[in-house]
């Protein structure tokens, strides 16, 4: 590589401000480096004095006991008062510490409070690893050096989006700002579900392969997609499903909260003016997804989409539920039913259950600001966007073809390609 | 001469005190300073390799924070060749720290319940305390002799 290319390349390299107590310690600082890099970003860590750590505590308003997270508090202080700076912040602690998670949440709130910058943070273990990081890495980069890509609100010219999901894949076509067609299938071989998808889309589209101008792809095949589509944009999740949900839910301007229950894991992203701020993505436990709710449907013996109708006629609080797994959840309505339960009531108790999880476990890490946007195949089951209208006392929006979202999102961003 | 374990475990002021009454030190440093300089470890300076929080499962089973057991797989083979300790209390940052609240408290147990000669102090914050301070170190190192002294007592 000649010189001019490693400037060029450093040019762009966006700089992560690393704030974090833990990491260099658990073995997993190389995996978080690793998963920068592969996003063409450089983790920094904010040069701090030995007096700036002790007066930390007194400026921040926090006390705390352990000196890294004194260390943290003095680097969140550097970033936002500008002595450090970065384009975006990665906000680290260990799992299971709760000093550690005070810190986290608070110093992710300061930052994005009073820097603006993108932040993202995550409680890590020693079996964290760069592909754990990589879509929250991508996502944090394109916030911070993208902003353009994302001003977009309309789609225009005749593209295509493809998201390869863990549960199912999901192909549309759209042309002026109209989805033409879609399809939506299973997930099995992420290539073969791929183009499945995307044939019955354009089919129903009534459009010639040959004739899509720009094609985006997303979800967890989307390197494998990219590739074999030759996508002009591949793009995480976290991007294309909030440009999907504002776009689709007409809320292009101002707060909201998107919320996707996926099959494998859950995205809760707060939004301001359609561009993520501070989101989270996990990972909670199969409990909390939209796999359990597919135990729910088959244990009662109905199809999924017919699972969200019986739960609205239910009423969850008759319903004992003593865990949250995905094992002894299904155990407890199991029993229930043994019992004499409704069916109404079991579909309604699994709908909270799902809500009540990703309440309590994700929603406490982002700030929840109206509308709360519901998206994914799982918003169509009714009873979970109730749940969590109950839950959060606000305003749930589930728009038209929400289960569509990342494959949405992606016609909508990939048709900036035409025009470039 | 005794291993000494001190805490804050990289301590050079204690580190440096230890020395000079003739006895061996067990500071952190030699631990990470195995993992700079030994071939085939491929993340120095980063303190620790993926694998050894593993060992520190001995010490804080999967329920505790990974940092804790990162640490203590450094503190490890310090716990375990310690004949005698100095336990500083209260410290500032300057003079030593693990980084960890919760492992301080750990390691302080652990040494405690080793049964071997230690020395509890806090940190002096006067020059009086100070000489004081160094006064009760030099006492307490003098009386472990040679170490089988402080091995039997």
């Amino acid at each position: 590589m000649d010189l001019e290319m490693v400037r060029r390349q450093r040019m762009n390299e966006i700089e992560v401000a690393q704030i974090s107590c833990g990491s260099e310690y658990t073995g997993i600082q190389h995996e978080i480096e690793s998963a920068a890099e592969q996003v063409g970003a450089k983790i920094i860590f904010p040069d701090i004095d030995l007096e700036e750590v002790e007066a930390a505590e007194a400026k921040f308003g926090l006390k705390v006991t352990s000196p890294d997270l004194k260390l943290m508090l003095a680097r969140a202080i550097s970033v936002v008062e500008g002595h450090t700076t970065a384009d975006a912040v990665f906000i680290g602690t260990c799992f299971r510490c709760a000093e550690g998670a005070l810190v986290r949440n608070e110093i992710r709130r300061y930052v994005h409070d009073k820097s603006g910058l993108p932040v993202i943070s995550y409680s890590y273990t020693e079996r964290t690893t760069a592909d754990t990081l990589l879509t929250r890495m991508e996502a944090l980069t394109t916030i911070a050096k993208r902003r353009s890509l994302l001003a977009r609100e309309k789609q225009s010219g005749l593209t295509a989006g493809i998201d390869s999901g863990s549960t199912t894949t999901k192909a549309v076509i759209m042309q002026d700002n109209e989805i033409l067609g879609f399809g939506w299938v299973g997930s099995t071989d992420v290539l073969e579900s791929a183009e499945e998808a995307y044939s019955i889309a354009l089919s129903e589209s009534g459009i010639e392969r040959d004739a899509v101008q720009a094609i985006g792809v997303t979800g967890y095949g989307r390197f494998m997609l990219g590739k074999s589509f030759n996508a002009d944009l591949v793009q995480e999740e976290i991007t294309v499903n909030s440009k999907g949900a504002v776009y689709l839910a007409d809320r292009h301007k101002g707060a909201a909260t998107v919320i996707d229950v996926g099959g494998m894991d859950n995205k809760a992203i707060s939004v301001q003016d359609g561009i993520p701020g501070i989101f989270t993505m996990g990972g909670i436990c199969a409990g909390a997804s939209g796999r359990f709710l597919e135990m729910t449907a088959k244990r009662l013996g109905v199809d999924i989409t017919e699972l969200g109708k019986l739960a609205l006629a239910g009423k969850a609080s008759n319903i004992s539920m003593n865990s949250y797994c995905i094992v002894f959840g299904i155990q407890s309505l199991v029993n229930s039913l043994s019992k004499g339960a409704r069916h109404e009531d079991v579909a309604a108790a699994a709908c909270y259950s799902v809500a009540e999880q990703v309440f309590e476990q994700q929603l406490q890490e982002v700030e929840v600001r109206e509308p709360v946007i519901m998206v994914g195949g799982t918003a169509l089951i009714e009873g979970l966007p109730q749940a969590m209208r109950e839950l959060l006392q606000a305003e749930v929006i589930v728009p038209p073809y929400a289960q569509l979202i990342g494959a949405v999102g992606s016609a909508l961003l990939s048709s900036g390609f035409i025009e470039e | 001469m005794a291993n000494i374990f001190i805490y804050p475990s990289n301590s050079l002021i204690l580190y440096d005190l230890v020395e000079r009454f003739g006895h061996k030190p067990l500071a952190v440093m030699q631990e990470i300073k195995k993992r700079v300089t030994t071939a085939g470890i491929d993340s120095p300076p980063l303190n620790i390799t993926p694998e050894d929080p593993k060992i520190g499962l001995k010490y804080a089973a999967v329920e505790v924070p990974a940092g804790v057991r990162g640490r203590m797989s450094l503190l490890d083979p310090l716990l375990e060749d310690s004949e005698a300790a100095i336990l500083v209390e209260d410290a500032p940052i300057g003079f030593g720290c693990m980084g960890c609240q919760r492992t301080s408290e750990l390691v302080g147990f652990l040494i405690r319940a080793k049964r071997i000669p230690i020395l509890e102090l806090s940190y002096p914050t006067s020059d009086d305390a100070a000489e004081n301070f160094v006064y009760q170190i030099s006492e307490f190192l003098n009386g472990l002799g040679d170490g089988k002294e402080a091995k039997n007592e």
